[in-house]
């Protein structure tokens, strides 16, 4: 079995982010990019089903910075191969454009299946595996937290609201959108990556030119002002712990000691 | 060429979903905007009752087939791309959930019509219809027109409440058959599993106190566990915190988890991604103990501080267990 894991990399939320000149983007400038953390997810599912029926696991990542770190990182989990896309991915790719780059490249791989993060936070245009799915032909499932491998078919575990899980049988190949792998992403130490830089070979396919028709325009782009905003309350440790209990103690939500 | 606005239903064992109203809120402001109708598609199988709360479309469209009755991903988009082929809607609006994710890139392709996701307002600005779409975990806001001739949309929840518009009605169901075939299903519905059983019912709960991935390991989970006995509530948790097993499924809030609507909610480390807030929206009272000040949390919070919840916990645990009570 051949699971093929494609990730993207998203900007890091802890960081601050900017608008660029135009308005209408991130300024990409000092944007730091890390693992979308479902595609971790995702990465994780495809090693729990090596680990239960045998196979190969395939990481593809595109050409950014940040890459080489999340493909070692793969290679020191288990990764049996590591591709990097290159391009230009630095002005940033849609999901259009990053799914039919993806495409050509796993289409050859001739993959079982293939497991992407359920969405990342920066997609304006869909997600990567459901439009993957339409360029390899391949249905797609969404939402999995579980999957089952026998026989040519996988048992898929979808999440609905409210914690209610719909079993679904779905005929490989398939894309998967990953929202949670069985397990939390294992960890992996820093001796253990230094190891897979020295001893893995990460294979480099061109791209070509992107297309990222089938996004609609984004014209404006702003950093949230909200309309409403905490009343922040500022001061020591005491200061603060003194105003939140007065706080609770104003709209009666002390209870009553038991 | 109808040209109408359609919203489609999700229904998900029996039930229209939330999501299909706050979806009706959004089409009815483009289809007034721009003088067309607005239509809810509804597929199931002796489902026709369900078109009853759809009250605020003009009309609602309903395919029966046997192959409907539950969702699937590929019966589903073939029936709606076949109906959308056939009568040229102006936009289709999706929910940005685990049905509507599924589907709305291929209706997309197999009409190509542009696609738009994660939007949460529309408008109609210089008479151009136009959406805005939270990004980045809410930090940042995207704009754009929504192209004509025909466009697809996923909506998330939070720019319109569900229960405005969960009017009876409509004015005429259509009934139609699936123009397109539903055998050779790649993909099959076996049977659901039920949630697991919860020890506490947090929708249920007037004071709760919510753990973020801010709390950093499983230990500290007791920091939060002695505020909220100091409070006389329970402990819940962002979908982080539950993934890593530090609290049970129940306990979640938000998009895969539970609505909550407590009288308090004191939120420590929890950014306010949307997913999580959409959970929330029902509380009386939000307190965000949030060190990053740009944290959308703090934008649906009433109170915050900035202060690192390891630093301001044990005082503020305190000080309510000493604090006289009325
Ligand atoms: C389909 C789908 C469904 C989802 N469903 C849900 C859901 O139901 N519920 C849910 O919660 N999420 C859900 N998510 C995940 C969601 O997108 C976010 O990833 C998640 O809510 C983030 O959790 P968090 O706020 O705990 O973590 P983070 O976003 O990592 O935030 C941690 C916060 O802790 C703060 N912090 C750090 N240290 C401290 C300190 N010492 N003191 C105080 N603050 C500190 C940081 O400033 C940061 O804001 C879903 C995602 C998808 C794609």
């Amino acid at each position: 079995m051949h699971i093929v894991v494609p990730i993207k990399l998203a900007p890091d939320l802890v960081e601050d982010l900017e608008i660029d000149a135009g308005g209408a983007a991130l300024d990409r400038t000092f944007l730091r990019l890390i693992i979308n953390e479902f595609d971790d997810h995702a990465i994780e599912q495809a090693f729990l089903l090596k680990e239960r029926g045998g196979g190969q696991v395939t990481i593809v990542a595109p050409d950014l910075e940040g890459a080489d770190d999340v493909l070692y990182t793969a290679a020191a989990k288990g990764a049996d191969r590591l591709i990097k896309l290159i391009g230009d991915f630095s002005a940033g790719v849609n999901c259009h454009a990053l799914a039919r780059t993806l495409a050509k490249v796993i289409g050859d791989l001739h993959p079982d299946l293939v497991l992407t993060g359920v969405q990342a936070h920066d997609d304006l245009d869909g997600a990567v595996g459901p439009l993957l799915a339409e360029h390899l032909g391949m249905p797609y499932l969404g939402y999995v937290a579980g999957l089952t491998v026998s026989d040519g078919k996988c048992m898929a575990r979808k999440e609905y609201p409210g914690g209610l899980v719909a079993e679904m049988d779905v005929a490989l190949p398939a894309v998967f959108g990953i929202q949670a792998a069985e397990k939390p992403p294992r960890y992996v130490v820093t001796s253990l990556i230094t190891q897979a830089m020295k001893s893995a070979t990460i294979e480099e396919i061109e791209t070509g030119e992107f297309d990222s028709g089938g996004a609609a325009a984004v014209e404006r782009m702003s950093r949230l002002e909200a309309t409403t905003h905490a009343e922040m309350i500022e001061g020591s440790t005491d200061q603060v712990a003194d105003k939140l209990v007065a706080v609770l103690r104003e709209r009666g939500l002390l209870a009553p000691r038991g | 060429m109808s040209q109408d606005i359609w919203v489609v239903v999700e229904t998900l064992r029996g039930a229209v979903m939330d999501i299909t109203y706050t979806s009706l809120a959004a089409g009815r402001i483009l289809a007034d905007g721009l003088g067309i109708r607005l239509v809810a598609v509804l597929l199931g199988h002796n489902a026709e009752p369900l078109a009853g709360t759809l009250g605020t479309a003009d009309s609602v469209i309903y395919v029966d087939h046997a192959s409907l009755a539950d969702f699937t991903p590929e019966a589903y988009r073939r029936t709606i791309s076949g109906l959308a082929k056939e009568l040229a809607p102006r936009a289709i609006l999706f929910g940005h959930t685990s049905m509507g994710m599924d589907i709305a890139c291929g209706v997309s392709l197999d009409l190509n019509a542009p696609l738009i996701s994660s939007c949460e307002r529309v408008k109609l600005e210089d008479g151009r219809p136009w959406y805005s779409s939270p990004t980045c975990g809410g930090k940042i806001i995207a704009e754009g027109p929504i192209p004509d001739p025909v466009c697809v949309l996923t909506i998330v929840p939070g720019g319109y409440k569900p229960e405005a518009v969960r009017l009876p009605g409509p004015k005429e169901v259509v009934r139609m058959a699936p123009s397109a075939a539903l055998e050779g299903l790649r993909i099959t519905l076996k049977k659901y599993i039920e949630p697991q059983a919860a020890d506490v019912d947090i929708a249920k709960e007037p004071m709760l106190v919510a753990v973020g991935r801010g709390i950093q390991q499983a230990d500290n989970i007791a920091l939060a566990e002695a505020l909220a006995q100091a409070l006389g509530g329970v402990v819940c948790g962002s979908r982080p915190v539950v993934d890593q097993g530090w609290l049970p499924v129940p306990r979640l809030v938000g998009k895969s988890g539970v609505s909550v609507k407590p009288k308090c909610y004191v939120a420590l480390g929890v950014s306010g991604a949307p997913e999580h807030v959409e959970g929330i929206s029902g509380a009386e009272l939000i307190i965000a103990i949030n060190t990053d000040p740009r944290a959308p949390i703090f934008n649906v919070a009433h109170f915050g501080t900035l202060l690192s919840m390891f630093d301001l916990l044990p005082a503020l645990t305190e000080k309510i267990r000493q604090a006289p009570r009325p």
